[in-house]
C-alpha cells in the first residue's frame, strides 16, 4: 500500500463533490454538540455544587430527625455550643395558614428559625437586609409565592396556629434553597419562639427538626460522627456534612446529565447511520474514477485508505463544529434547566469534554463509514473500460464481518462509557439496538405495504412521488430511522404523560374523596366532623393513626434479622426501620382487596382462605408488598412498639391496596381493641365537590382547630400537573433534539440524491410535465416519506407507552389521538417543507442543461 | 414544419461565456427524417434541445408548426411537448421506479389520460417493440437494448408529430443498435412523424432523408441523405436502403 499516494489522493479528491457528504457530517455535529455541552455542563454543576457546599447547607453539618432531638444528643449539642461552635435550630411543619384580609386558606410550610441561621451565604429579602439579625419574634417572613397564593401583601397579617403575625418581609432568595424545593410548597418563616407560641407542634404533628452546626474544622466534624455514631443510629437522627449533601445533590444532577448524555449519544449514533448512508452513495458515484485508478495501478488498500482518510477528515470537521456548537449550548443549558438545578451554574470551558467529544465524533464517523468504504475494494479495474459492468457482488468476507463487529463493539463501548452504570449502558445499547431494528423493520414493512396497496387509480404524479421512495440508492430507510426516532421519543412522552394525567383525573374526580385532614386530635373528632356540611358528613371516613415501629418479627429484632447469614432471604432494612402509621378498624376498606387469610369477621381472601389461629393475641392484616419486603406471611408474629409499649400481633390476612385512591390506606391494619388507649391522632377524608365549599370549610377549620391540616387534592393535582409539565419540557427538549437530528439526516439524504432527482425532474419536463405536476410528484414523495417515518415512530411509541403505562406505572392505558395526530402533522409538514425547499433549483433549471451532463 | 432562425446559444463555462450555436438557420419539412451530424462539441445536442423547447435560445427563434416556442411559458412548452413531441435518448432515461408499462404510460398520464384504452395502447406499443412479455419488469431488470425499446415505445405513446432522437444507438452494441433503428424507422413511417436524430454514426445518418453537418455551432453542410424522402413508399424504404445497415439486419 502506498500511504503517501493515498494521502495526496484524499486531499485532491476532497476538493470535489464532498460538500454533499459534508451535509451529512452535520448529523455528527449535532450529536457531538449534545455530548460536549452535556459533559461540560455536568462538570460545571459538580464544581459549582462543590464550591458552594457550605452555602447550600448554610452550615458545615446538620442533624435532622422527624421529632425533637433526644436528650442524649441535645446534651452534647449544647456542649458544642458552649465550646464555641455555632448551633442553630430550624423546625419545619406543615400547617394551615389563614389570611384574614382575603379570607384565603392554604396548607403551607411553616418554619421556625434560630437567629444565627444560615451561617454561610446571604439571604435576599425585601426590604433588604431584614434577615441580617435573624427573624424578629412576632413577625413572619414569607416566600413571594405566599403573597400570591393568599392574596396578601407585606404588612398584612397571617394566622398561623394560635398566633397572628404581620408579614414583615419577603424572602426572595435563600441560598440554601434548591430551585425545585420552593416549587413544592412556599414557606412562612418565623422565629423559633413564635413557632413555639403558635402551638402547631402538638403530638403526632408532621414536622422536621433540624439542627445546623458551624464546625469549620473538618477533623472536628468527623470526630463528632465517630464519637456519636451509635447514639445517632439508635435515635434515628441523621448527621449530614455539607460536602456530603453537595455530593448527593451533584449525584442527582449527574444522573440527569448521564441520562441526557445517553440521548445525545443516541442522536450521534443516528447521525452515524446517516454517515454510512451518505458514504454509500458517494462511493457509488466515485466508482468510475476508482476503476480508472485501479487500471492505472493503485492497489485495493491504497484506494480504500484514501477514502477512509477523507471520511476521517470529514468526521474531524463535523466533530470540530460540534465542539464549538456544544460550547455554545453549554452556556444556554443553565437557563433551560434553571428549574431543576440546585445552584447557580457558571459555565467554564472543559478541555476534557471538548477532547472527548472530538474523539467520539471522529470515531463514530469512521466506524460508520468503514463498512460502505470496504465496497471500494471490490471495484474491478475493468469497469473503467465498460461502464455497463454490473455492480460488484457483495460477499461476506472477513474484512466486512470485522467492520460490522468493530461497529457493534464501538456502539456498546460508547454506551458503557456514557452511562451512569454498566448495566444501564448495556441496557441502553440493547434498547437502542432493538428500537433501531424495530423502527427499521416497521419502516420497511410500511413502505412495502404502501407500494403494494397504493391505489392504482391515484393520479400519475402522486403515484410517481410515492414510487420515488423506492428509487435505486434511495435513503428511505435511513430517513425513516432518523425521523422516526424523534417521533418515537416525543410520542412516547406525550402518551405516557396523557395517561398519567388521566389517572389523576380519575383518582380525584367521580365521587372520590378530595380533602384529606390530618393531625386531628381524638377530642376534636366530632367538632371537625361538625364543620363538614351535613350533606357530605356521613360519607367522611375517619381512621385512627397510631405511630408504631417494628420491634421484633417472630421473636427476632431487626438487627438480628439483618445479620442472619443462614441463607434465608433477609427482610429489607428500610421496611424494618421505618415508622409505621398503623390503624385499627372493623371493616375492610373500599380501596382494599383481601387476598389471603381471613378478615376479623371470617371473610375469606380471594386466593386463599386459610384461617390463622392467633390464640388470644390480636390479629393484624398486612399489605402484600410490605409483607413481601418484611418476608412475613400468614401466622407470623409481629411485635410493634407503640409509644414505648409493646403490642404483639399475628398476621391473619394479606391485602392488596390500590394506593392510587385517596382513601385512608395503611400497611398494617390491627384488629379493633388491640390499640385502643394507645396515643393516636386521626386522619379523615371527605368529599366536598365545590371549590367554594372546600374554601369555606378550610377557613372554618383553621379558625376552630389551627393544629389540623387540610390537604385540598385539587391543589395537589395542580402541583402534580406542574411537575409533570416540567418533566415533559425536559424530555420534549430531547425529543425535539432527536427530530432535529432526523431533519439533518433528511437534508443530507436529499443532498446526496440530488443529481438523480434533478435528472428525473428534467426528464419529466422533457416528456411534457408541467411545473405543477412536478411539484405534486415532489410533494407526494416528501409527504409519503414524512408520513411513513412518523407513523413508524408513533406506532412504536404507542407500543412502548402501552407497555410503560401498564407495566411500570400499573394503570390502564388509553390512546390519545389528538396529540399523536399533531406530532404526525408537524413532522410530515416539516419533511415536506425541507424537501420542497431543497428542490427549488430542480424546478428552475432548464431540462436540457440537466440532461446534457447527466451521467446515468 | 420546424423553422429555426438566427439561433444562438451561449453557456457560461468555467466563468467564461461559451458560444455553442451561432446564427443558425434551419427548416425541417413535416414528416421528413433529418439527421444532424458533427464532431463532439459542435452543438448537435444543444440544437436538438432548442428545437424541442427544452431550453431558451440566447438569440433567434424556433417555430414549431408555426408556433414561436420562445413566446410560450415553460409550462406551455411542456404542454406542447406532451401533446406533440416524443424523445429517445442515448442513455435511455427511463424512470427507474416504474415498470416498463408504467414508463410508457408516463406521457399519456401527464396529459391526464387514464383507463383501459390508454393502458391498451401502451401494451400494444410494447408488444410492437417485442416486449409484450416484459410489461412488469423494472428498468434494472432489462438489458440496454430492451430499455431503449421501452424508450421507443414511450416516445410514440402520445402519437407525437415530431420525434427527437439523441444518439439513440450510442450506448448499444452494433447489432442491438441496428434493431432499434429499424424499429424507429418503422414506427416513424407508420405514424408519419417528423424525425430529427442527432448521431455520430455516419452510416446511420445516411439512412435519413437529409443530413445536416454542424461544426463550431453552425451548419457547414446540408445535403440529401440516401433515405427515400417519400414517406408513402412504405415497405420498400427499409429494404431498398443501401449500405451497411442493410447488412446488419
Amino acid at each position: 500500500m502506498k500511504f503517501g499516494f493515498a494521502v495526496r489522493l484524499a486531499l485532491r479528491e476532497s476538493r470535489h463533490g464532498f460538500r454533499r457528504v459534508g451535509v451529512y457530517m452535520a448529523s455528527i455535529t449535532l450529536g457531538v454538540a449534545a455530548l460536549v455541552s452535556i459533559h461540560s455542563f455536568r462538570d460545571d454543576v459538580a464544581r459549582s455544587v462543590r464550591e458552594e457546599a457550605e452555602v447550600l447547607m448554610g452550615a458545615n453539618a446538620r442533624l435532622s430527625a422527624n421529632r425533637p432531638l433526644p436528650d442524649s444528643i441535645s446534651g452534647w449539642v449544647d456542649s458544642l455550643a458552649a465550646a464555641g461552635a455555632g448551633v442553630a435550630r430550624v423546625v419545619t411543619a406543615t400547617s394551615m395558614v389563614l389570611a384574614p384580609s382575603s379570607g384565603d386558606v392554604r396548607l403551607l410550610q411553616v418554619r421556625g428559625v434560630d437567629g444565627a441561621y444560615p451561617f454561610y451565604g446571604e439571604v435576599d429579602t425585601r426590604p433588604a437586609g431584614a434577615w441580617l439579625q435573624g427573624i424578629p419574634p412576632g413577625v413572619a417572613f414569607v416566600d413571594p409565592a405566599v403573597l400570591t397564593q393568599l392574596r396578601v401583601s407585606v404588612g398584612d397579617t397571617l394566622v398561623v396556629g394560635r398566633v397572628r403575625v404581620p408579614i414583615a418581609a419577603t424572602v426572595d432568595d435563600l441560598p440554601t434553597d434548591l430551585a425545585f424545593q420552593t416549587a413544592v410548597g412556599p414557606r412562612v418563616h418565623l422565629s423559633q419562639r413564635t413557632l413555639d407560641e403558635s402551638s402547631l407542634l402538638g403530638f403526632g404533628s408532621l414536622a422536621r427538626y433540624e439542627t445546623f452546626l458551624r464546625l469549620p474544622d473538618r477533623a472536628e466534624r468527623d470526630a463528632v460522627r465517630e464519637r456519636y455514631e451509635e447514639v445517632l443510629d439508635a435515635t434515628q437522627v441523621r448527621y449530614t456534612l455539607a460536602e456530603e449533601q453537595a455530593q448527593s445533590l451533584s449525584n442527582g444532577v449527574r444522573f440527569l446529565g448521564e441520562f441526557l448524555a445517553l440521548v445525545g449519544l443516541g442522536a450521534l449514533l443516528l447521525g452515524g447511520i446517516g454517515v454510512a448512508s451518505a458514504i454509500h452513495v458517494y462511493i457509488r458515484e466515485r466508482q468510475p474514477g476508482v476503476a480508472v485508478l485501479r487500471c492505472l495501478g493503485a492497489g485495493q488498500w491504497t484506494v480504500f485508505t484514501a477514502y477512509l482518510l477523507q471520511a476521517a477528515a470529514l468526521g474531524l470537521f463535523g466533530a470540530g463544529a460540534g465542539v464549538l456548537l456544544g460550547i455554545g449550548v453549554q452556556r444556554i443549558l443553565p437557563f433551560v434547566l434553571a428549574g431543576v438545578l440546585p445552584v447557580d451554574v457558571t459555565p467554564r470551558f472543559s478541555w476534557t469534554s471538548a477532547a472527548a467529544g472530538l474523539g467520539i465524533g471522529v470515531w463514530v464517523a469512521v466506524m460508520f463509514a468503514l463498512t460502505p468504504l470496504l465496497a471500494l475494494r471490490d471495484v474491478p479495474p475493468l469497469q473503467a473500460l465498460r461502464q455497463d459492468f454490473g455492480e460488484p457482488p457483495r460477499r461476506w468476507r472477513l474484512d466486512r464481518v470485522a467492520s460490522y463487529a468493530a461497529l457493534g463493539i464501538s456502539v456498546v463501548v460508547l454506551c458503557l462509557l456514557e452511562a451512569p452504570e454498566p448495566e444501564v449502558g448495556a441496557a441502553f445499547a440493547a434498547a437502542l439496538g432493538v428500537t433501531v431494528a424495530l423502527l427499521g423493520a416497521t419502516g420497511w414493512a410500511l413502505t412495502r405495504l404502501t407500494r403494494r396497496f397504493f391505489p392504482k387509480r391515484a393520479s400519475y404524479p402522486v403515484r410517481q412521488g410515492v414510487s420515488n421512495l423506492f428509487r435505486p440508492r434511495n435513503q428511505t430507510v435511513s430517513v425513516t430511522l432518523a425521523l422516526g426516532f424523534g417521533a418515537f421519543i416525543v410520542g412516547t412522552v406525550v402518551l405516557v404523560e396523557g395517561n398519567l394525567l388521566d389517572d389523576l383525573t380519575v383518582s380525584f374526580d367521580g365521587g372520590r374523596p378530595n380533602v384529606l385532614l390530618f393531625d386531628v386530635q381524638p377530642d376534636q373528632r366530632d367538632g371537625v366532623l361538625g364543620l363538614i356540611p351535613p350533606a357530605y358528613r356521613d360519607a367522611a371516613q375517619v381512621a385512627p393513626l397510631v405511630p408504631s415501629r417494628l420491634a421484633r418479627i417472630n421473636g427476632r429484632t431487626g438487627e438480628e434479622l439483618r445479620a442472619d447469614t443462614s441463607g434465608v432471604e433477609r427482610p429489607e432494612g428500610w421496611a424494618l426501620r421505618r415508622e409505621y402509621r398503623n390503624t385499627y378498624r372493623a371493616e375492610i376498606g373500599p380501596a382494599e382487596e383481601l387476598v389471603s387469610g381471613r378478615w376479623w369477621d371470617g371473610t375469606p381472601g380471594s386466593e386463599d382462605g386459610t384461617r390463622v389461629d392467633t390464640g388470644d393475641l390480636p390479629g393484624v392484616s398486612m399489605e402484600l408488598d410490605i409483607a413481601e419486603d418484611l418476608r412475613v406471611g400468614l401466622g407470623d408474629t409481629l411485635v410493634w412498639s407503640v409509644g414505648g409499649v409493646e403490642v404483639t400481633t399475628v398476621v391473619t390476612s394479606l391485602r392488596r391496596v390500590d394506593w392510587n385512591r385517596l382513601e385512608p390506606n395503611f400497611f398494617a391494619v390491627l384488629e379493633p381493641g388491640a390499640l385502643e388507649g394507645a396515643p393516636h391522632t386521626l386522619i379523615m377524608v371527605a368529599r366536598l365537590p365545590g371549590a367554594d365549599e372546600r374554601a369555606e370549610f378550610q377557613r372554618a377549620l383553621v379558625g376552630a382547630y389551627p393544629n389540623v391540616s387540610a390537604l385540598d387534592f385539587s391543589r395537589v393535582q395542580e402541583a402534580i400537573d406542574a411537575v409533570l409539565s416540567r418533566v415533559r419540557q425536559a424530555v420534549t427538549f430531547l425529543g425535539a433534539f432527536s427530530t432535529l437530528a432526523g431533519i439533518v439526516v433528511l437534508i443530507g439524504a436529499l443532498a446526496s440524491s440530488r443529481a438523480q432527482r434533478m435528472r428525473e425532474g428534467a426528464l419529466l419536463k422533457t416528456l411534457g410535465a408541467r411545473r405543477n405536476q412536478i411539484l405534486v410528484v415532489l410533494f407526494s414523495e416528501y409527504l409519503a416519506l414524512g408520513t411513513l417515518a412518523t407513523a413508524t415512530g408513533l406506532a412504536l411509541a404507542w407500543g412502548a407507552s402501552a407497555l410503560l403505562v401498564s407495566q411500570v406505572f400499573e394503570i390502564g392505558f388509553s390512546t390519545h389521538f389528538a396529540p399523536l395526530a399533531a406530532i404526525w402533522t408537524a413532522v410530515a409538514a416539516l419533511t415536506v417543507i425541507v424537501g420542497l425547499a431543497g428542490s427549488r433549483t430542480l424546478l428552475a433549471r432548464p431540462p436540457l442543461e440537466v440532461l446534457r451532463d447527466a451521467p446515468e | 414544419m420546424i423553422v429555426a432562425r438566427g439561433l444562438e446559444k451561449t453557456y457560461m463555462s468555467g466563468g467564461r461565456p461559451l458560444t455553442v450555436l451561432r446564427a443558425l438557420d434551419l427548416e425541417v419539412e413535416a414528416r421528413s427524417f433529418l439527421a444532424i451530424v458533427g464532431p463532439s462539441g459542435s452543438g448537435k445536442t444543444t440544437l436538438l434541445g432548442l428545437l424541442a423547447g427544452l431550453d431558451q435560445p440566447s438569440a433567434g427563434q424556433v417555430l414549431l408548426d408555426g408556433q414561436d416556442l420562445s413566446a410560450l411559458t415553460e409550462d406551455q412548452r411542456a404542454g406542447f411537448r406532451a401533446e406533440r413531441v416524443g424523445f429517445v435518448f442515448q442513455t435511455f432515461h427511463l424512470l427507474p421506479t416504474l415498470t416498463a408499462l408504467e414508463n410508457v404510460l408516463v406521457p399519456l398520464e401527464l396529459q391526464g389520460g387514464a383507463g383501459r384504452d390508454v393502458r391498451e395502447r401502451a401494451r400494444d406499443l410494447l408488444t410492437r417493440v417485442g416486449l409484450g412479455d416484459r410489461l412488469d419488469h423494472y428498468p434494472v431488470q432489462l438489458s440496454g437494448g430492451e430499455q431503449q425499446r421501452v424508450a421507443l415505445a414511450r416516445a410514440f405513446a402520445n402519437r407525437p408529430r415530431i420525434l427527437f432522437a439523441d444518439e439513440p444507438t450510442g450506448n448499444l452494441d452494433g447489432e442491438t443498435g441496428a434493431t432499434i433503428v429499424a424499429m424507429l424507422e418503422e414506427l416513424n413511417r407508420e405514424a408519419q412523424t417528423t424525425l430529427i436524430m442527432v448521431t455520430h454514426d455516419l452510416t446511420l445518418a445516411e439512412r435519413a432523408h437529409r443530413v445536416v453537418r454542424l461544426s463550431g455551432g453552425t451548419v457547414v453542410d446540408d445535403r440529401p441523405g440516401r433515405g427515400v424522402p417519400d414517406a408513402h413508399v412504405g415497405e420498400e424504404t427499409a429494404a431498398s436502403a443501401p449500405g451497411p445497415s442493410g447488412e446488419m439486419r
